[in-house]
């Protein structure tokens, strides 16, 4: 317990943390502080590249094994089934219409990766080493619970046609592309590679992700501004419940996969983040009579802030003490 | 100068339904078309603005094209089909143009 409140002591306390909660409180107290559509469109690029190019050096470095096979499956097995749990918790905490319900639920089965990225952030500053290619893990969890929240309202009675060019959107969203292809320019290249771009995606890491938690922080409080008054005491309690229902389930699968303290750890923040990006994109398309209010305040504005600031620290401490790291 | 009828169609549609309009577009037709950002606005769903949106699913734009008159029924038809069950407006004007031919 003591492990526990110790790091997430050391994690409210760190630039990253705090720059997110400036940008929370500038954006509840109307500030006009703004981080420009361009720049933050350019940070998020910088950062996926760093951390698939990092994930892919490491993965060049200690080789692959079965685990690799085995924990991209189990990625996508959670990513499928995770939207069915939080449909049911939903069902029982929330009083959402079907719609509704199996949309958020596809964005809880989905993953944040500015969560993965932010967690990588603290394994690395607590000196815990994770398996290189939970990036690779990442990217699959991306896109099978949008097809759980479609095949949910399928069996609800409502059978709608698949639009044939939301899959390939899905799996070709830019996110994706960027961290898979950087992980694999990061595995063929390896530690040599590593060492003509460390400068730059080494060093500066930790500063744009603080500036990019900044815009995080200001974009999370304006949508807890403008769609707290949508959620309803249920749903908000969903928001917090569901991440450590998913983090146990990743907890479990680590443990089975036998991955390192920092895979373990990186294996319960995807399961316990929900996508903000690649999945209400799909789901306005997919399901574009859903509440956008509901499932984006929930992901962004309870859900990822909850995970940044106390989810992390305690899954990185449970992981720790389970696997003896 | 000699000016030619022709019809301006202008549809504000989500960002993520975009290609999906103009695939559409073309399909019935149409060859020239402009797309626009949209700000921001406001609506039956309340407020909303451009600005820190960190999805697509959260932006709108203006899709315009001046079309012959005779194009305007396949148009509108294809443009229901995408807009039906999304938020969207599609307004239909008369324009003066200068080169019929480019249309």
């Amino acid at each position: 317990m003591d492990q526990i409140l110790s790091l997430a002591a050391t994690n409210l306390l760190s630039p990253i943390i705090l720059s997110f909660a400036l940008g929370v409180a500038a954006s509840l107290a109307r500030s006009d502080l703004n981080i420009p559509e361009a720049v933050a469109k350019g940070m998020s690029i910088y950062l996926l590249f760093a951390i698939g190019f990092k994930g892919g050096v490491s993965v060049a470095d200690h080789g692959i094994d079965g685990t690799l096979a085995a924990s991209l499956l189990a990625g996508i097995v959670l990513s499928a089934v995770l939207p069915l749990i939080a449909f049911a918790l939903l069902q029982v905490m929330g009083n959402l219409s079907r719609l509704d319900a199996a949309a958020v639920a596809a964005h809880y089965g989905s993953i944040s990766i500015v969560t993965f990225v932010a967690a990588t952030s603290v394994l690395s500053s607590s000196g815990i080493a994770s398996e290189g290619y939970m990036v690779a893990v990442a990217a699959a969890m991306e896109a099978p619970a949008i097809l759980s929240a479609l095949w949910l309202i399928s069996r609800g009675g409502d059978s709608r046609r698949m639009d044939p060019d939301l899959m390939r959107e899905i799996m070709l969203n830019g996110s994706i592309v960027l961290l898979v292809g950087s992980f694999a320019i990061g595995w063929i290249t390896g530690a040599e590679g590593l060492s003509k771009i460390e400068a730059f995606i080494v060093s500066p890491f930790q500063g744009v992700l603080c500036l990019f938690l900044l815009d995080m922080g200001l974009v999370a409080g304006r949508g807890l501004r403008g769609g707290s008054s949508v959620l309803k005491p249920g749903v908000l309690a969903f928001g917090m419940v569901m991440p450590v229902v998913g983090a146990s389930m990743g907890l479990a699968t680590g443990l089975l996969l036998g991955l390192s303290t920092g895979g373990v750890a990186l294996f319960m923040v995807l399961s316990a983040s929900a996508s903000y990006i690649a999945v209400p994109a799909a789901m306005r398309v997919a399901l574009p009579e859903a509440n956008p209010s509901i499932y984006l305040t929930l992901s962004l504005g309870v859900t990822f802030p909850f995970n940044l600031t106390l989810g992390i620290p305690i899954y990185v401490s449970i992981a720790s003490a389970l696997t003896g790291g | 100068m000699q000016t030619h009828k022709a019809k301006r169609v202008a549809i504000i549609i989500e960002q993520v339904m975009q290609t999906r309009l103009t695939d559409a577009m073309s399909k019935a037709g149409v060859t020239g078309w402009s797309v626009l950002p949209v700000l921001g606005g406001s609506g039956k769903s309340g407020e909303w603005s451009r600005e820190g949106q960190v999805t697509r699913a959260g932006g709108m734009v203006q899709v315009i094209c001046v079309v012959r008159a005779d194009l305007m029924d396949p148009l509108l038809d294809a443009a229901f089909s995408v807009v039906e069950r999304h938020i969207g407006i599609v307004t239909v004007g008369d324009v003066e143009v200068l080169r019929a031919e480019r249309f």
